[in-house]
């Protein structure tokens, strides 16, 4: 500016702090950090809004049937006889299912890319794993549907039958026709699509331990699974619990994959075998066919425990990463 | 004797451990196999599905040849009405955490609240959005399927934001104070290009997202067998058509689901890998 060219310095940042405190900037300056205040807010209006509207929207179908949605069978849109238990029931199992099988994998996964894996093969194969979690689910659906779920009845399924279903207590998990779709399908779908999140969580908080604990270990001795069974793990735990429950809470949520692979059955069975339902796939198969406004809301009540479900999961989750940041990794 | 015995004990740890790291190693191949596994099919099923008229032609009834114009149409107009109405609030709101937010309580609570939304079911967002845009307007629409993903769009773009922003030195804003610049000016003109990379990088992982996104248009922008330019109608869309046509029992409407199945995995894939690619050449 060449105004200021010629004064002395101090006279230049008072004429700039006059420049600045013009009324017409100032309320420029404002406006924009209501702006700014104001989409910060939306985000946190956002979540209440979600949670209000799906209770709102449930609340004729809780009226109608009360506590007895929650753990109740049966779900008859013919009589309008409407209750969760069947979703619910079929949510926690493929979740478990998937967490079964997803977490050891993951562990395994984050140790190789920490203590295995030489430094060369380390960005490529993270690469690899991020881009599974970058595949859309509808993807993983389809896929699940025309390939795996063939493969799973002609060869999968009738060996558990021959080899599992016999063997008593457990045997009636695995018993029940090779149909290919159903609970352990879509388990173990869910468990490839939550395998990125979980070991990129515990990778991170791999890398977070001091190296001279490790150190000291390899010092006395230990040998490389001793460093991670005995030093990083238990330094690591709450982290690492945290980061399955986020893995956790995107399994329960998960729609489209399990849609394609679960069969839209609203029959409780014990069998993994057999079709099921989650709260996701009910309402993904059921919204727009609903036909009676307590069918509509009794959708919209599943939408809510859903919510529920998974943002006390998350919730848990964030909390306990959180937690673990601020003990520093621990 | 006791060399002996230290010695056998020590030749099990050391096989104890190869074996636990060796299946380390096996658990990473086992994960890269689904991806090839899933990648290829979707390849092999969806290359030879492909055909000109798949962007020429809009989806036909079951039994005559069409293509997938009306609903590759939907899903560029929905996403990028999305992403115009999602990019600029999720900006403003991550810039007010990382430059404002002063009392650090509602900060940290809503940094909290926004990675809840991050990881909520998509599924949610849909129900939500019918609530307030469908059954509000009486309709579904092609702006209702938009302004669900927005929704989704949003924490992924005020948590990229926000971070982004807090990595830009401190010197940087004080000599942009220090030269009389209001503070909407500073950010404007200094912190926001110094964040630039960042930024855009985290709006293309946030339209990756929403490409593949497949719940929250079920009952939002539904679908349409045929074409419409007007976003006020319900709109074809890329993946809630694989959806209506893998679950079909016709052989030609599985074709084409598996074309846009690959049209849709190459998109999303080649977005979010770029993305990743223009952050790692900056850093």
């Amino acid at each position: 500016m060449p105004a200021f060219a010629g004064m002395t310095s101090r006279s230049a940042v008072s004429a700039t702090l006059a420049f600045a405190r013009r009324p017409r900037l100032d309320l420029a300056d404002r406006g924009f950090q209501a702006a700014a205040g104001g989409a910060a807010l939306l985000v946190l209006v956002l979540l209440l809004a979600i949670a209000a509207s799906m209770f709102y929207g449930g609340l004729p179908a809780f009226r109608a049937f009360g506590l007895h949605f929650l753990y109740g069978t049966e779900w008859n849109p013919v009589a309008k006889q409407f209750a969760a238990g069947v979703a619910i029931y079929g949510t926690l199992v493929s979740s478990l299912i998937a967490m079964l099988i997803a977490v050891p994998v993951s562990f395994g996964i984050a140790v190789f890319l920490t203590e295995v894996a030489p430094a060369w093969l380390r960005g490529p194969v993270a690469a690899a794993i991020e881009l599974l979690a970058g595949i859309p689910s509808i993807i993983f659906g389809m896929w699940g549907l025309f390939v795996f779920v063939p493969i799973m009845a002609d060869h999968v399924e009738p060996w558990l039958n021959d080899h599992l279903g016999p063997i008593p207590g457990i045997g009636a998990l695995f018993s029940g026709p090779p149909l290919g779709i159903g609970m352990l399908t879509a388990g173990i779908i869910l468990a490839i699509m939550v395998i990125p999140f979980i070991s990129s969580v515990m990778r991170d908080v791999f890398t977070l331990v001091p190296p001279q604990l490790r150190e000291a270990a390899f010092a006395v001795g230990a040998t490389r699974w001793e460093v991670v069974r005995k030093v990083v793990l238990p330094f690591t735990s709450t982290a690492v619990i945290g980061g399955i429950f986020l893995g956790l809470g995107r399994a329960l949520g998960e729609t489209m994959a399990v849609t394609f692979v679960l069969g839209n059955a609203h029959d409780l069975s014990v069998s993994l075998l057999m079709p099921g339902n989650t709260i996701s796939a009910a309402i993904a198969n059921e919204f727009t066919e609903a036909d009676s406004p307590l069918y509509v809301s009794s959708l919209i009540a599943l939408g809510f425990l859903l919510f529920v479900i998974t943002f006390i999961v998350l919730c848990a989750g964030k909390l306990l990463l959180i937690r673990a940041v601020r003990q520093g990794g621990r | 004797m006791v060399a002996n015995a230290s010695r056998a004990l020590r030749r099990r740890r050391a096989l104890r451990g190869r074996i636990a790291l060796g299946l380390s190693a096996a658990a990473t191949l086992f994960a890269v196999f689904w991806l090839f596994w899933i990648l290829g099919a979707t390849l092999y099923y969806g290359a030879s599905a492909l055909t000109p008229r798949l962007f020429t032609q809009m989806t036909p009834p079951p039994g005559s040849p069409g293509g997938l114009l009306n609903a590759l149409y939907g899903s560029l107009l929905m996403v990028v009405i999305g992403t115009a109405i999602g990019t600029p609030v999720g900006v403003m709101a991550g810039t007010w955490l990382a430059e404002y937010a002063r009392r650090r309580w509602l900060a940290e609570t809503i940094r909290f609240i926004n990675d809840i939304l991050l990881s909520a079911p998509s599924i949610i967002i849909g129900l939500f959005v019918y609530a307030l845009v469908v059954r509000q307007s009486g309709h579904f629409s092609g702006y209702a399927g938009a302004v669900a993903l927005a929704l989704i769009l949003l924490p992924v773009v005020v948590r990229t934001t926000d971070e982004t922003l807090r990595l830009v030195p401190m010197t940087l804003r004080e000599a942009a104070l220090a030269l009389g610049a209001p503070r909407w000016r500073m950010i404007t003109l200094v912190i926001w290009p110094a964040a630039r990379t960042g930024i855009t990088t985290g709006i293309l992982l946030a339209v990756a997202r929403i490409s593949g996104e497949t719940a929250p248009l079920l009952f939002t922008a539904l679908n349409n067998q045929f074409w419409t330019a007007n976003p006020a109608h319900p709109m074809a869309n890329v993946p809630v058509v694989i959806f209506q046509f893998a679950l079909s029992p016709y052989e030609d409407w599985h074709a084409l689901a598996w074309a846009g199945a690959l049209v849709i995995a190459v998109f999303v894939l080649c977005v979010s890998v770029g993305a990743r690619r223009l952050i790692r050449t900056r850093a």
